[in-house]
């Protein structure tokens, strides 16, 4: 390792960061490519794969769910992290609950509107680790940010809360997706800087 | 010096990959931009628009890492060019701006399989770049060049005034000699006398105006800089009835 002489901390954060990572206020965006824009009369997202009962929910539907109120800290593997995040959604555990998850489902692949896609494991997304979100702020979500609605994994970096998801696929293997095939790390946990294929 | 192919594949190296760069060359290139060329010990061959991951370890074990563009062509053997935006209020870029000759920073890379151009793909070639961001841009007009590839290209640029415009010689240059390239500059704040390019944001018609036809030939679009600006020119592509699969987007900021 070399030591960058002359070089100091100019940032500083009241809270715990995940290494190489830095705190921002705003809300950085990042995406692939363009920004969908997705009305709500036409918004659906189907859930399926191994699961008993399959769905397809309207924005009406889907809405008609319980839902909560989520204060999480998110981390970007571009090096920023925002804390303190507000966000309301539907959790899966209420979505795995309504289609009832087969026990061979080991993995969940998401995919979005604009041809998107993320692999999480299962136990990434069960008990109130993932939520299907529709407003940020407090605000319906801007569709810069995943709107109308977006997967929110905080736990891991934030490239796996697909923005405006349309689709659960429930398998019993691991398949890798948009970014974990264009060499990000297959799972991702921030506090261990897994950030590239190449991170243990 | 160890070389590695154009293959991409990550090889294994200690700390994660990551590597000394020892700087070799230094240079203004725009107004707050500088390039920063760096010699590597295991040089690997990049695609144009990748990037490299650079880490500064301050005294106290503090550590920061920030992601660059590369400039060079993956052409240009053994070095990693960078162009590097001074925020005055960031912590990375001012300690980069300090840097000697022979001062060495580690890197890791290269990075991302998505922003990506090679002469292999088929179709003119657009670059979309605002302000910095016309960096990765620059490394896929560079590969064009060296690997002898003629395609229509069309490179728009939008930058605060021309001295805001990074690699502004070597751009005119491709321009002069190559009746293919077209580089169409947008002023959005300040305009030297006489200015006959256009002076306002991207819009709709700009992107009409200076693309045409060339948007129905199934190009390969890249846009980079800004969040606004990117979303700018992604919208007003897709009103002119672009396939969005064609676009691809890199935004900074925020």
């Amino acid at each position: 390792m070399i030591i960058n002489k002359g070089f100091s901390p100019k940032h500083t954060s009241e809270h715990s960061l995940p290494p190489g990572q830095y705190e921002t206020h705003d809300f950085p965006v990042l995406s692939k490519g363009y920004t969908p824009k997705i009305d709500t009369n036409n918004w659906k997202i189907r859930i399926h794969g191994l699961v008993s009962n399959p769905i397809v929910l309207s924005w009406n539907e889907f809405n008609a769910l319980p839902s909560s109120e989520i204060t999480t800290d998110i981390h970007c593997v571009t090096k920023w992290s925002k804390f303190n995040t507000v966000w309301k959604g539907v959790s899966l555990d209420t979505l795995v609950e309504l289609v009832g998850l087969q026990g061979r489902a080991t993995h969940v692949l998401a995919f979005t509107y604009d041809d998107y896609s993320t692999n999480l494991p299962v136990a990434d997304i069960l008990l109130n680790k993932a939520y299907i979100v529709t407003e940020f702020d407090q605000k319906p979500l801007a569709s810069e940010h995943g709107g109308p609605a977006r997967l929110l994994v905080p736990h891991l970096y934030l490239w796996k809360s697909a923005k405006w998801i349309n689709e659960l696929k429930f398998i019993d293997h691991e398949e890798l997706g948009f970014w974990e095939l264009r060499g990000y790390h297959r799972y991702g946990d921030p506090w261990k800087q897994q950030r590239y294929d190449s991170d243990e | 010096m160890v070389i590695h192919g154009n293959n991409n594949v990550m090889i294994a190296m200690n700390d994660n990959n990551w590597q000394k760069a020892r700087l070799v060359k230094s240079k203004m290139i725009a107004t707050d931009v500088k390039s920063l060329t760096f010699q590597v010990d295991e040089w690997i061959k990049h695609k144009a628009g990748q990037h490299y991951d650079i880490r500064l370890t301050a005294e106290n074990g503090y550590q920061a890492q920030r992601s660059y563009s590369i400039a060079s062509a993956p052409e240009d053997f053994g070095i990693v060019e960078f162009g590097i935006q001074l925020l005055s209020e960031g912590e990375v870029s001012p300690y980069l701006f300090t840097l000697q000759e022979d001062d060495e920073i580690e890197i890791r890379g290269p990075l991302g399989q998505h922003f990506v151009w090679e002469t292999s793909l088929s179709g003119p070639l657009i670059l979309i770049g605002g302000g910095s961001g016309v960096v990765p841009l620059v490394s896929m007009l560079r590969h064009r060049y060296m690997a002898g590839d003629t395609r229509k290209t069309i490179f728009l640029i939008s930058a605060q005034s021309l001295d805001h415009v990074l690699y502004r010689d070597e751009l005119e240059a491709y321009m002069q000699n190559d009746p293919n390239v077209e580089i169409p500059i947008t002023l959005t704040q300040q305009k030297p006398m006489g200015w006959l390019g256009y002076e306002r944001r991207v819009d709709k018609e700009m992107l009409q105006e200076t693309m045409g036809d060339v948007l129905s030939q199934k190009p390969s679009i890249y846009i980079c800089g800004p969040t606004p600006f990117v979303e700018a020119c992604a919208s007003g592509l897709i009103d002119l009835a672009v396939d969005p699969s064609l676009i691809k987007t890199e935004r900074f900021g925020g």
